[in-house]
């Protein structure tokens, strides 16, 4: 493979930049910005979270993906109806692997199943709120879930459906909780909009409704977990361990209720930023419940959130219970990585994902001692990228503003201040801090390329250049980069396998990674006759 | 394709995919064409997606990319601003642009735009461009397939044309291996032909030497052009009127001669559709294809026992199910239920529980189906997303026959070895 320090960044980015047109180029050249973070402390700009150009192939979804399929797709009784034609329904059915264990068989399931309203050109010239409404008294009559959310795609925006007020007649007529979303696909820049909008939906209609207080000592949530290849379920087992309660996840093997009781907890732990940080920001005003950033991807970095979260409390007996936790589990993680590091020590690694697991599996290639070349987001934000300080300085353009933001004040039974100032500050100097994150950019090393929405021409340059060991991306891009030989990692979905959260996921994700990159197919590429025509002759000659 | 407006309820696991999707499938089967939906970009992403993970190949779809502004004023400035990107990044030969819900609901006149568009590029290399609209309140992904066959044999193909193929196909959504095996069949025959969509190399494609921005292979342009000169075409599947079909439009308009037979699956339909090329080529079948009978009828004799009297559901395309059904009913399997796109999985599933079938046939959709009940589940159709190889499946002729009935045999096998309280061996 080629020595990656070779390449001049700089003129890798002049070079993939010259092809577009020039009005292109400008802005794109905003999108790849060069990390000089580590030596010099700079971090340097990048142009994100901005609608992709006409005609520029993209790998980013839309708003309704990310509100309906994202957030709330994996909370298993609450009943979605998509409200719209058949095919944004049908395509958010059941694609992202997520996964979810019901307590009994009697209890509501419903992620197998796609509602949709089907619309038909009836509907689409008379309006569709007659049909939806029918659609919310049937799946009620045949299900009776305890919550119906109704989510809308763009023809709705366009006709003038209120899903807001059909939810709020069905809510009052049926008795159970109905509520809706304005997650238009064309809403925003990206399926991040959607998220943002179903962050504010179960804010208002959701979170805060159920008041019981679990006895349990150490009460968290674990925001931003959407148990993909069942992540969630291997960090539930780790909380348990350690005598961690968890309430809520958002929203990975969640339920209904357990988003009702998430403000009983006094800590949210926040690993995917991107998707929920609106959540954890407004639970800390309305509540006083903090938060924290954590990321259970990485053996060290698992072990260090649960830390966290231990010297949260405070309670000794729990950091010696953490503590022996993790010395336990590290032990047959560290077994692995030898015998792994030994194999892929060296390697490169580009990752193009998401709007945070592009960050956080760097971890676990550092763990074998393989390299991160290049690395960007699909949907993030400049936060995501620089840290959370440059919010105040993102300017809010025509698609931020679309988005609701919410006015939250201090629930007057309910705030309840979980850490003074003085134990703030001496939290502080332990190195945990509040609402806090540093994004992307500062933990890549200098000289390597961060590119947001990268384009196919640019993954196709970037491969031509640095020729990387393995490739973390999505299915889109999935097979187009291994038709140039190079093994591809899916990030979203994990290509069937997982879990890679905690120790165990670590393990399973540095085997996974050895296989990939030592794999012999990919030295069959060239057949023996393109590697040396000479070989060509007759039989027998000699 | 004008139906009538139908009162339909809302949609419990929907049975079909959208109008746009069929669309792609077509411009990806075309000769270095470039699909670009006009509309928000989650159309295209979903689109995607769903392709790749049935083809498991790169598939390449462009989206005008409504902003709300957009979805207000309309998406024109977009779609302009999109074709221009494509051509100076792709070089296409062909752009296929096919309208979303959204922007049908807009009312965007598509072809206007690229009047205008063409007109203030005058002077520059152009691409071809074709449009289709494509509401899916308003057709399945099904419909979407056919629509973009007529609107790209409507658009590209010209009387002026020197004459190229003697037979024109149009085989609709078949998998990959089936449209290898017909072009075998063809060239067996000795008939000069042109197959569209042809998305066997562009979407069952080899590992790459050398990395391509546009897919290979596809139904050549010049192949497309010459359609209005061929003597036949040939309809595969006889869900189509001749108004809704391409060769219904050549017939009227170049008067080729409108041909049609079933999807070639089963003895019968097979031998009518070889029938039919003999006499088109005036050849008698090639031996190759009367030994491939043969050997399917000794088959079905091996095999017959296991098969009578089981009880079968279908769903999937029309064309699928009807040629399915009529090879089932050959070797004496009962189709107790059907569908195409009359009902949803959740009306598929209860049926089902009613009438416990010894299995289901159709796409990986039915598999949560087969997973309540314990009924195993032959995967057939589109799409094929949790098994290998689906985009591959041959079906047609007596080879794809051969093939499936092999499977079919092997399911019921399968289900008798696991259930036999003495775990036999030797079946
Ligand atoms: S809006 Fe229409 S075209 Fe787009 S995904 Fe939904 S059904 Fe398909
Ligand atoms: S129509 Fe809108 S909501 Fe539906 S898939 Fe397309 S972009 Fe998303």
């Amino acid at each position: 493979m080629s020595n990656p320090l070779k390449i001049n960044p700089q003129e890798l980015k002049e070079e993939i930049v010259k092809d577009y047109s020039a009005k292109v180029a400008r802005k794109r050249s905003k999108q790849i910005v060069l990390s000089q973070a580590k030596e010099k402390g700079e971090v340097p700009e990048i142009m994100a979270n901005v609608r992709t150009i006409p005609g520029i192939i993209t790998q980013r979804g839309c708003t309704y993906a990310g509100c309906k399929g994202v957030v709330l797709g994996p909370t298993r009784d609450i009943l979605n109806i998509t409200h719209g034609p058949v095919g944004c329904g049908y395509y958010s059915w059941l694609t992202r692997r997520n996964q979810t264990l019901p307590d009994s068989d009697d209890d509501a399931n419903f992620m197998t199943y796609c509602f949709t309203t089907d619309m038909q050109e009836n509907e689409i010239v008379f309006g569709g709120e007659k049909k939806l409404k029918k659609a919310v008294q049937e799946a009620y009559d045949l299900f009776k879930p305890k919550a119906i959310g109704i989510f809308s795609t763009c023809p709705v925006g366009l006709i003038g459906d209120d899903v807001h007020a059909v939810a709020k007649e069905m809510k009052e007529k049926l008795g159970i909780n109905v509520f809706g979303f304005s997650c238009e696909g064309y809403k925003g820049v990206s399926q991040s909009a959607g998220h943002h909008i179903a962050n504010n939906q179960l804010f208002k209609h959701v979170i805060g409704l159920d008041d019981r207080v679990s006895p349990a000592k150490y009460k968290i949530n674990l925001l931003g977990e959407y148990n993909i290849g069942g992540d969630a379920f291997e960090i539930e087992e780790l909380l348990k361990e350690c005598g961690i309660e968890l309430i809520s996840t958002f929203s990975g093997n969640s339920t209904y209720g357990r988003f009702a009781n998430s403000h009983t907890a006094d800590l949210n732990t926040v690993m995917c930023y991107r998707s929920i940080n609106y959540v954890a920001d407004m639970m800390h005003k309305k509540y006083g419940i903090p938060w924290i950033k954590v990321n259970f991807t990485g053996a060290a970095a698992t072990a260090k959130s649960l830390q966290k979260i231990a010297a949260y409390f405070g309670d000794q007996k729990l950091i010696a219970r953490v503590d022996r936790v993790v010395k336990e589990k590290l032990k047959a993680v560290e077994q692995a990585q030898a015998e792994i590091k030994a194999r892929c020590q060296g390697k490169t690694a580009m990752l193009f994902v998401g709007g945070s697991r592009a960050h956080h599996y760097q971890e676990l290639f550092r763990e074998i001692g393989m390299k991160v070349v290049a690395a960007g987001y699909e949907f993030a934000h400049r936060d995501d990228y620089e840290g959370r300080r440059v919010l105040p300085s993102i300017k809010v353009d025509a698609d931020s503003r679309n988005i609701e933001e919410l006015h939250v004040e201090k629930d007057p039974d309910k705030f309840k201040p979980r850490v003074t100032e003085a134990g703030q500050k001496q939290l502080a100097e332990q190195g945990l801090n509040f609402a806090e994150y540093d994004g992307l950019i500062p933990e890549m090393e200098a000289g390597t390329l961060i590119i947001d929405d990268i384009t196919h021409h640019e993954t196709e340059k970037m491969i031509e250049a640095y020729k990387p060991d393995v490739f973390c991306a999505g299915i889109k891009e999935k097979y187009i980069i291994q038709k140039m030989g190079i093994p591809c990692k899916q990030l979203h979905s994990y290509d069937y396998g997982g879990p890679y959260a905690g120790f165990q996921g670590a393990v399973n994700f540095y085997r996974e990674i050895d296989r990939m990159v030592n794999t012999r197919i990919w030295k069959f590429i060239k057949s023996p006759w393109q590697l040396s025509p000479q070989l060509i002759g007759k039989l027998g000659d000699s | 394709m004008e139906k009538t407006i139908i009162d339909r309820p809302a949609t419990r696991n929907s049975c079909v995919l959208c109008a746009p999707l069929g669309a792609s499938i077509v411009f990806q089967g075309i000769e270095g064409c470039l699909p670009l939906l006009h509309g928000s970009q989650g159309c295209a992403t979903y689109i995607r997606r769903y392709l790749i993970s049935h083809f498991r190949e790169p598939v390449d779809i462009a989206s005008s990319n409504f902003s709300e502004e957009s979805a207000i004023f309309g998406g024109k400035e977009n779609l302009k601003k999109a074709l221009s990107n494509l051509i100076t990044q792709y070089q296409p030969r062909l752009i296929g642009v096919a309208s979303t819900c959204l922007s049908e609901t807009i009312g965007d006149d598509v072809r206007a735009i690229l009047k205008e568009y063409r007109k203030e590029n005058q002077g520059s290399p152009l691409p071809e461009m074709v449009n289709v609209s494509t509401p899916s309140y308003h057709g399945s992904h099904w419909d979407g397939f056919w629509k973009t066959v007529l609107a790209v044999v409507t658009q590209l193909s010209s009387q002026e044309e020197p004459v190229r193929q003697r037979l024109n196909v149009f085989p609709g959504l078949v998998s990959t291996a089936d449209l290898r095996h017909l072009r075998e069949i063809f060239t067996d025959f000795g008939i000069s032909f042109s197959i569209l969509p042809d998305y066997a190399d562009s979407l069952d494609s080899d590992a790459w030497d050398n990395y391509h921005s546009l897919h290979e292979g596809g139904t050549p342009l010049s192949e497309i052009r010459a359609m209005g000169r061929a003597e036949f075409s040939l309809d595969l599947g006889q869900a189509l009127t001749a108004e809704d079909s391409a060769s219904g439009y050549l017939a009227k308009n170049s008067g080729v001669t409108r041909l049609s037979c079933g999807w070639p699956v089963g003895i019968n339909e097979s031998d009518a559709f070889f029938r039919l090329l003999s006499r088109i080529s005036s050849q008698p079948v090639p031996e190759k294809y009367r030994q491939e009978r043969s050997r399917l009828l000794d088959a079905y004799y091996d095999g017959h026992k296991y098969m009578f009297g089981k009880r079968a559901v279908v769903y999937g395309s029309p064309e699928m199910v009807a040629a399915i059904v009529s090879m089932l009913k050959e070797i004496g399997v009962i189709p107790v239920f059907c569908s195409t796109a009359d009902t949803d999985f959740a009306g598929i599933e209860e049926r089902v529980i009613e009438l416990r079938p010894d299995f289901l046939i159709g796409s990986s959709k039915g598999y949560q189906i087969s997973r309540k009940t314990g009924i195993p589940l032959l995967r057939a159709g589109f799409p094929i997303h949790d098994r290998f190889g689906g985009q591959r499946e041959l079906l047609l002729g007596y080879r794809g026959t051969q093939r499936f009935f092999d499977h079919l045999v092997n399911v019921v096998i399968a289900g008798v070895q696991d259930s036999s309280p003495g775990g036999y061996a030797y079946v």
